[in-house]
């Protein structure tokens, strides 16, 4: 029925075109077009966070963004994080404090928790709780995640490093 | 499920996009409940039109009222985000005299804060906001051809109802899940609506109806038109305001019932106020009987005394109408309605 779209965007760091259906969601085009499965589909309707990615540097749901809307604009997902070093900080404290168990909702909440420290270097654990609230995990019971988050605050202020 | 096949096109300009609408061309604004409906099923569009790309929809900011004060206009396309970061919003910029405080504009701050999750604030616009539609379960799933959708039957009213209305219910019975909404209502704000024939103003109170049986909306919004803004007076000298919700879970989710009161004192008397709840009617619904009750009361700074809250509580469900399993939801609304009172002190 209607014709592909062409998409360009700077995609962790580097352009990227493709071609999409304007119907399918940019969780889709990084998944399935460009073989990106690190945001996952959980729900598929903005319920779990599962899919977040920065768009432009705001945390969004990707699930509910057209990929055709990406044209022109800057996305990053936690495959965007590490890089030949090793673990991004907030990957790092994810692994020291047990941040996850299945391991499903982990991408989304590290993208998350990377929007909250770029802009808010501090955050008290009542701030990173409700930031993260759009950010849904079955396993851990939050408390670790919290305390991750709380880690890699600390670590990135301590080394002056953005991130 | 994946979306059925669509055009998108970016409109540049108002009148671009109000060209281009008719019941098989909608308006993309976030996209949050529009592509959630689009994925059930339960609406498809054979083209959306987006309107991202209209920079004037975009625009927040406080202009010439009345002669002596200032309003709020916000573009329909400002995200939840970018108003909960505006200044005035948070009260440190002056809209009206005197109405410089962080009390004047809070009824709609808090309520924001309240909607959703962060991401989805990011991404969910203000127009997008007023417009969703029902979260009512039987109406979001596709198989059930409820009589909102065009069915002959709503199930909630015999089924499972506990989310639903207590007051003014029928045909549908699917509360509105707006927040915002139900602090615009008791702000007074209006709205700023372009159609082919040109552009209108509308309250929200006269914007919103109950269900209606011809078209089974519950707006007076034509298909073929936008709202373009939303236009919030100056806040008089003394204004303060509250909102309070409750939902199942104190993260992300829909009011169960939420109460929002905007008041202005004179003194440490409420000379006039406006109380609207949300969750518990197909619509923002007035509470004028709540209001009457209210008006002339001291106030401030001591609380409001406990014959005159008693009333206000009384008062709040003269006329509601509960469902099998949502009786809980009138000692919940009075519940709230006494917390509001007192956090408006
Ligand atoms: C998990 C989740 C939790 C939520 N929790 C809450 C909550 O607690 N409180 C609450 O209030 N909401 C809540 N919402 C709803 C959310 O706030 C709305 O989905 C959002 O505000 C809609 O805005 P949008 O810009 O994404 O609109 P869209 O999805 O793009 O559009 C919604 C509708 O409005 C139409 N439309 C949009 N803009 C215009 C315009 N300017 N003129 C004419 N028509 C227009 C569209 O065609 C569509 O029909 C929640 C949503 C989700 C997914
Ligand atoms: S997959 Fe997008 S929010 Fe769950
Ligand atoms: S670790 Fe399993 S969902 Fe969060």
């Amino acid at each position: 029925m209607a014709d592909k779209v062409h998409v360009t965007t700077l995609l962790n760091g580097e352009s990227v075109e493709f071609l999409c259906a304007p119907s399918q969601t940019l969780l889709e085009c990084l998944r399935d077009i460009l073989g990106l499965t690190g945001a996952k589909n959980g729900c598929n309707d903005g319920n779990c966070g599962a899919c977040s990615v920065l768009l432009d540097g705001r945390l969004a749901n990707s699930c509910l963004v057209l990929g055709a809307e990406a044209d022109g604009r800057t996305v990053i997902t936690i495959e965007g994080l590490a890089d030949w070093a090793g673990l991004h900080p907030i990957q790092q404290s994810f692994v020291e404090e047990d941040g996850l168990q299945c391991g499903c909702c982990t991408p989304g909440m590290i993208i998350a928790a990377k929007a909250l420290l770029d802009r808010e270097p501090n955050p008290s654990d009542g701030r990173i709780r409700e930031w993260m609230a759009g950010n849904l995990c079955r396993c851990t019971g939050y408390e670790t995640i919290t305390r991750a988050v709380r880690r890699a605050a600390a670590h990135l202020n301590g080394e002056g490093a953005e991130g | 499920m994946a979306i059925k096949p669509f055009a998108h096109g970016n409109a540049v300009t108002v009148a671009e996009a109000v060209e281009a609408l008719s019941a098989s061309c909608r308006p993309l604004a976030g996209g949050t409940d529009l592509l959630a409906m689009m994925k059930a099923d339960l609406t498809a569009p054979e083209s959306l039109v987006n309107l991202k790309t209209i920079p004037e929809l975009h625009e927040i900011g406080v202009v010439p009222d009345a002669e002596t004060t200032k309003g709020l206009r916000i573009g329909a396309m400002v995200t939840l985000s970018q108003l909960a970061a505006h200044p005035a919003v948070q009260g440190r910029q002056e809209l009206g005299r005197g109405s410089l405080t962080r009390s004047s504009m809070a009824v709609l701050h808090q309520a924001i804060l309240r909607t959703a999750s962060p991401q989805l604030r990011h991404m969910a616009t203000l127009g997008g906001n007023l417009l969703q539609e029902p979260r009512c379960w039987y109406y979001r799933n596709e198989l059930i051809p409820c009589w909102r959708k065009g069915g002959r039957l709503c199930y909630a009213y015999r089924g499972e109802n506990k989310r639903h209305v207590i007051l003014g219910g029928g045909p549908c019975y699917a509360v509105h899940p707006s927040d915002p909404a139900v602090a615009l209502l008791a702000m007074d704000a209006s709205l700023r609506i372009v159609g082919p024939a040109g552009e209108r103003t509308m309250s929200l109170a006269e914007f919103y109806h109950p269900p209606d049986r011809e078209t089974r909306t519950v707006t007076h919004l034509a298909i073929d038109e936008l709202i373009t803004e939303i236009r919030v007076p100056a806040p008089q000298a003394g204004t303060r305001g509250v909102y309070v919700k409750v939902a199942e879970r104190a993260a992300w989710d829909f009011a169960l019932a939420a109460v929002a009161i905007q008041a202005v004192m004179e003194g440490d008397t409420i000379r006039s106020c406006r109380v609207a709840l949300g969750g518990v009617a197909t619509i923002p619904w007035r509470a004028s009987q709540v209001e009457e009750v209210l008006m002339g009361q001291a106030s401030s700074p001591a609380p409001l005394s406990t014959a005159v809250i008693d009333r206000a509580v009384e008062a709040v469900v003269e006329d509601i109408r509960p469902l099998e399993h949502n009786g809980y939801k009138a000692d919940l609304l009075q519940g709230v309605l006494r917390e509001a009172l007192d956090q408006l002190r």
